[in-house]
């Protein structure tokens, strides 16, 4: 082979590694957002992009324009995100971890069974937001929607920072998240922060189930894999820390893609859970895990 | 300002406020001491909202609030300083003093800002720095900082001076001195008795969650059995 065509491929491996890369951030995003809320760790964040694809096929299905049913997915989401914080976690106020991922799991279950039977179980598909025409960089082909992907990613990126840095709101999920009990001593609302953060999580899985649903396909049990990735790369980058959220899953994107690429794409998969325990094996906290700060 | 009418508060079932009563009026600072272990602590998280009540009554300002949530009780006037500062470590000290007037719409926060920074200019040095990076007094005064930028009318102090070097802890006694010239409300809580009361207008004692004594702050300061027992002299 020469050194034109390694080049291509390797940069062709790189945009598939970045799109699906992230996706997983934004999953990673959505448990980092929640955790550092709630301390929960929600492994019903893949249904949250379940639902965004899902809803925005079916209510697209029905006629309604592409953008609206996107709306029309998020804010379903978001509705469903609230109602786990307020049924399902608020009333187990007080348990340990453990229950309370038991908890999401269930809940992840629940909604999996009810997007079976209000929608169907096979794979469905969105027309490409700005066709289907691939282009052409030093020999890698790249979809249209790949930029989607990336572009929708990177944009929530910016609109979060800025909400956590510029806004009041932003500072009052922060603070929460830093200590509880100084935050309500403040007038924080720390219930409502939660219900948002649960809110806000879900958002950022619908839509990145809505980019992706165009180059993946979609079906009511897609979430679990994704949570499974989000998940790990939230604990490659560091759990609690939204840049390593980021981090993390856009380089488990990047791992994956080189290793179906060049070794074998059987194994596509197990690479993701092999980084897990490599990662907790040599570095618990991840590469930007939460640092301390507080001098006693 | 604040009346606590036979309040009643437990960890689980062990009941740790037997039915506490107080009053303190408009403009007064008033000091609870006791013990480690009374009370005093159950007692303000109870007054802010922060503890859960089994019994008893809250007046704010002629109001009932023992049923509402802590976060509208800052909105109706209330501060709390909480037991060892409990900054917002890995924010900034201008953000912590920012969120201080989480619950504010007025105009004035951006000067009160200000004050405080005159106040303290140690913390307008270090505004940038993460909060958990400051030393033990700073984020003392940080604390107080961030409860006087919710422009209170009811200051709750759990012992500021915990852990502080003396000629600190005279410079929180004269902060509470001025914040009370400045017409602000004070109940403070210390283990430091002495310097309390001897700042108070009145004082209580509380002994395993009651209240066993009360009176001026110079005669509690001045009664044998009061300094016998709670004073160590």
């Amino acid at each position: 082979m020469d050194g034109f065509a390694t080049m291509a491929e390797f940069l062709q491996f790189a945009f598939s590694g970045l799109t699906v890369g992230a996706v997983y951030a934004l999953v990673a995003l959505g448990f980092t957002i929640i955790y550092n809320a709630s301390d929960v760790v929600n492994f019903a964040q893949g249904e949250f992009v379940m639902l965004g694809g899902m809803v925005t096929v079916a209510v697209s299905a029905a006629g309604i324009p592409l953008p609206l049913a996107a709306l029309f997915a998020v804010a379903l989401a978001v509705g469903v995100g609230v109602a786990l914080h307020r049924l399902a976690i608020e009333p187990a106020h007080g348990a340990s971890p453990v229950v309370l991922i038991i908890i999401t799991i269930g809940a992840s279950i629940f909604i999996r069974g009810v997007a079976q039977i209000v929608f169907d179980r096979q794979f469905h598909k969105l027309p490409s937001f700005s066709g289907d025409a691939p282009f052409v960089l030093f020999g890698a082909t790249i979809l249209p929607q790949s930029l989607w992907v990336m572009g929708g990613a990177g944009a929530i990126v910016v609109v979060l920072h800025a909400f956590f840095e510029r806004t009041i709101l932003g500072k009052a999920v922060l603070a929460a998240a830093a200590n509880r009990l100084a935050a309500r001593l403040v007038g924080i609302d720390t219930r409502l922060i939660m219900t948002l953060s649960f809110g806000i999580s879900a958002a950022i899985g619908a839509v990145a189930g809505i980019l992706v649903t165009p180059i993946t396909l979609t079906s009511y049990n897609v979430g679990t894999l994704l949570a499974l990735k989000g998940f790990a790369g939230g604990m490659l980058g560091g759990m609690g820390n939204p840049l390593g959220a980021v981090l993390g899953g856009l380089l488990l994107g990047l791992v994956e893609a080189f290793g179906a690429g060049y070794l074998s794409s059987t194994y596509k998969d197990g690479i993701a859970f092999v980084m897990i325990l490599v990662v907790l094996f040599v570095s618990p906290r991840g590469l930007l895990g939460r640092r301390s700060v507080e001098r006693v | 300002m604040l009346a606590v009418e036979g309040l009643t508060s437990a960890y689980g079932r062990i009941e740790v406020l037997h039915g506490v009563s107080l009053e303190v009026a408009e403009g007064e600072i008033i000091a609870l001491v006791g013990a480690n272990g009374a009370g005093k602590t159950t007692l303000l998280r109870a007054i802010s909202g922060v503890q859960p009540i089994s019994g008893g009554r809250v007046v704010f300002a002629g109001e009932a609030i023992e049923r509402e949530p802590a976060h509208r009780r800052v909105a109706k006037g209330m501060a709390h300083v909480p037991e060892a500062r409990q900054v917002f470590a890995p924010l900034s000290v201008h953000d912590n003093l920012r969120l201080g007037a989480y619950r504010r719409k007025d105009a004035g926060v951006a000067a009160d800002l200000g004050r405080i920074y005159a106040m303290y200019p140690m913390l307008w040095e270090r505004r940038r720095s993460a909060a958990g990076s400051l030393s033990g007094g700073e984020q003392q005064m940080l604390a107080i900082g961030r409860a006087l930028m919710a422009r209170p009318r009811l200051l709750l102090l759990d012992e500021p001076s915990m852990g502080l070097a003396p000629v600190l802890v005279d410079r929180i006694m004269e902060t509470i001195l001025a914040l009370k010239a400045a017409g602000v409300t004070i109940l403070l809580v210390e283990q430091n008795a002495v310097a309390a009361l001897s700042i108070a207008d009145r004082g209580y004692v509380i002994e395993t969650g009651a209240i066993v004594h009360r009176g001026a702050g110079r005669d509690l300061l001045d009664d044998p059995k009061v300094r016998a027992t709670y004073l160590g002299v």
